[in-house]
């Protein structure tokens, strides 16, 4: 991640706005950064969606191939994940630079959605034991400014909200040999259903008190932050410690319930917005990076 | 040719263009605010986002570094939805380690490196959707982030592909046209001078030919050219009313 050198003096001055609720761009300790959504960008995938938020830039493509369920679930798809920190980042991501940031990010995204309670992984298969869908969910980091969890967490929603699975029919020979017909018509696709699908919300540590969405800045004054997952309902899928330093059982307790909150408030407008979206079909303006 | 037909008894293409016609080409210069100069163009289906930092002080081991002139470090990847089949690796394969030497090959002809001795300018591109002319939409935006960054050069840098069917010249190639498995040349060309930085051809070709085809990818480089200035023109437009008293 892009480096920032954040002086003891800028520490204070930081430290001493989270405590009076105000933060260096006048938000508040909950409040999210300007946040900009567009869905069906590259044309080459079954589903994509676009994110910015604040200077974070996150390009999420999902793309749906047949494959083989894993043995121990016959009945259900999969998806996978993968985390490209481009060089067009920051230069430190060059060549395997980025590799191992990568690794982390997907390696937690795999835990936070694929499972059946985020993603109805059984509408994935096709023929239980033989053949499902596998979702590649790759996502692309062009610009890092911070709180990268729940950018990417809320570009995947939006994408597998745009997700088009193509039908398919299986017919039967002789023989009993199935064979795979997908349809050629592509308005007759499957949706997935993303209600259950949660997001990420990564709440740092500040002082006393924790802030949502943090800066560089602001992550450069925090010992530790706290990734909870949560779904429309407020339910918690998942929580994890990350960073360096260590936080005491309350503030975690204080935290998860601020992150609850806030991800429960966060789910309505986003979903709104892609319901908005669609619905203008054909009309919409495209922009992606033109805008 | 296999199959399809890549130009129709009236002069028509698989995509309604005539020979000579490009496909549209749209960018927008200053994307990203963290890099020093970033753009992203689309030329037709096929979207590149280049990245330029520098120049600054050589990473790593200063021994790459050059006493006389700065270094042109390029990185050129793929995401791995850009193509129809999802791509394993976004970068580090063979195609794409010979995608950066050429484009490094490319604005070494270009930019003024003499004026930056000991340094380093950090040039990466990024395919997002793939529709043939990968080069050529990364030379071009590779072009548009160096004249963001404030990089002085000698000229724009356009590229463009042409093809060859039926005795017609084709310019701008399609990835239809491309995989068809006809002739594909890329070419990329300083304007004002008319001098070449790039060009290769892999395929077969009758001598005789090879005129009219590198002719006709100079127009369509000229073309562009004219539409890159536009893009920089524009942006430059907008960013004074921005910051006018």
């Amino acid at each position: 991640m892009a480096a920032v050198q954040v002086s003891e003096a800028e520490k204070v001055y930081i430290m001493h706005g989270v405590r009076d609720d105000l933060r260096l761009d006048g938000r508040g300790c909950e409040d999210y950064r300007h946040m900009e959504i567009e869905t069906d960008v590259v044309s080459n995938t079954d589903g994509s969606a676009k994110i910015s938020l604040g200077h974070t830039d996150v390009l999420v493509g999902v793309k749906a191939e047949i494959g083989k369920p894993r043995a121990m679930v016959p009945d259900e798809g999969y998806l996978e994940f993968f985390v490209d920190c481009s060089a067009n980042a920051t230069p430190e991501f060059e060549g395997r630079g980025g590799e191992e940031l990568g690794v982390e990010l997907s390696n937690t995204l795999y835990k936070v959605f694929n499972n059946r309670h985020s993603v109805d992984l059984r509408s994935l298969c096709i023929c239980p034991g033989e053949n499902c869908w596998v979702l590649y969910v790759d996502v692309l980091l062009l610009q890092c400014d911070g709180n990268l969890f729940d950018a990417i967490s809320i570009a995947i929603k939006a994408a597998l909200f745009n997700t088009r699975i193509p039908k398919v029919h299986i017919s039967e020979d002789e023989e009993g040999v199935k064979e795979i017909e997908l349809s050629d018509d592509p308005y007759d696709c499957m949706r997935l259903n993303v209600e259950n699908v949660p997001c990420i919300v990564t709440l740092c540590k500040v002082g006393h008190r924790h802030v949502v969405d943090a800066t560089l800045q602001e992550k450069a004054c925090s010992v530790a932050s706290l990734l909870i997952s949560v779904t429309h309902r407020g339910t918690v899928t998942c929580v994890r410690k990350m960073g360096g330093g260590s936080l005491d059982p309350e503030s975690i307790f204080e935290m998860t319930e601020a992150g609850k909150r806030v991800g429960k408030a966060l789910h309505a407008p986003l979903m709104e917005l892609l319901q908005k979206e669609e619905s203008l079909g054909k009309k919409r303006q495209k922009v992606g990076f033109l805008g | 040719m296999a199959g399809l037909e890549l130009l129709s008894d009236q002069g028509y293409r698989l995509d309604g263009r005539k020979a000579t016609e490009l496909r549209k080409v749209q960018a927008r210069t200053s994307v990203f605010a963290q890099a020093d100069g970033s753009a992203y163009l689309e030329q037709g289906n096929t979207k590149a986002l280049a990245v330029v930092y520098g120049p600054h002080e050589t990473r790593g081991s200063r021994s790459k570094s050059l006493h006389d002139r700065a270094v042109i470090n390029c990185q050129f990847s793929m995401a791995t939805f850009s193509t129809a089949e999802r791509k394993r690796r976004p970068h580090g394969d063979r195609k794409s380690s010979e995608m950066s030497l050429h484009l490094k090959q490319t604005f070494e002809a270009a930019v003024l490196t003499e004026l930056y001795p000991r340094s380093q300018i950090d040039i990466y591109v990024k395919i997002l959707q793939a529709d043939g002319g990968n080069y050529s939409a990364c030379v071009n935006a590779a072009t548009l982030a160096l004249v963001d960054a404030g990089i002085p050069m000698r000229d724009y840098v356009c590229a463009c592909t042409a093809g060859f069917v039926e005795d017609t010249p084709l310019a701008d190639l399609c990835h239809a046209e491309e995989s068809g498995g006809g002739t594909s040349l890329a070419l990329a060309l300083l304007p004002r001078s008319g001098n070449i930085a790039l060009l290769q051809m892999d395929a077969r070709l009758h001598q005789d030919h090879l005129d009219a085809l590198i002719e006709a990818a100079m127009t369509a480089c000229k073309g562009l050219s004219k539409v890159l200035d536009d893009v920089v023109r524009q942006h430059l437009e907008e960013v004074s009313v921005l910051t006018r008293d």
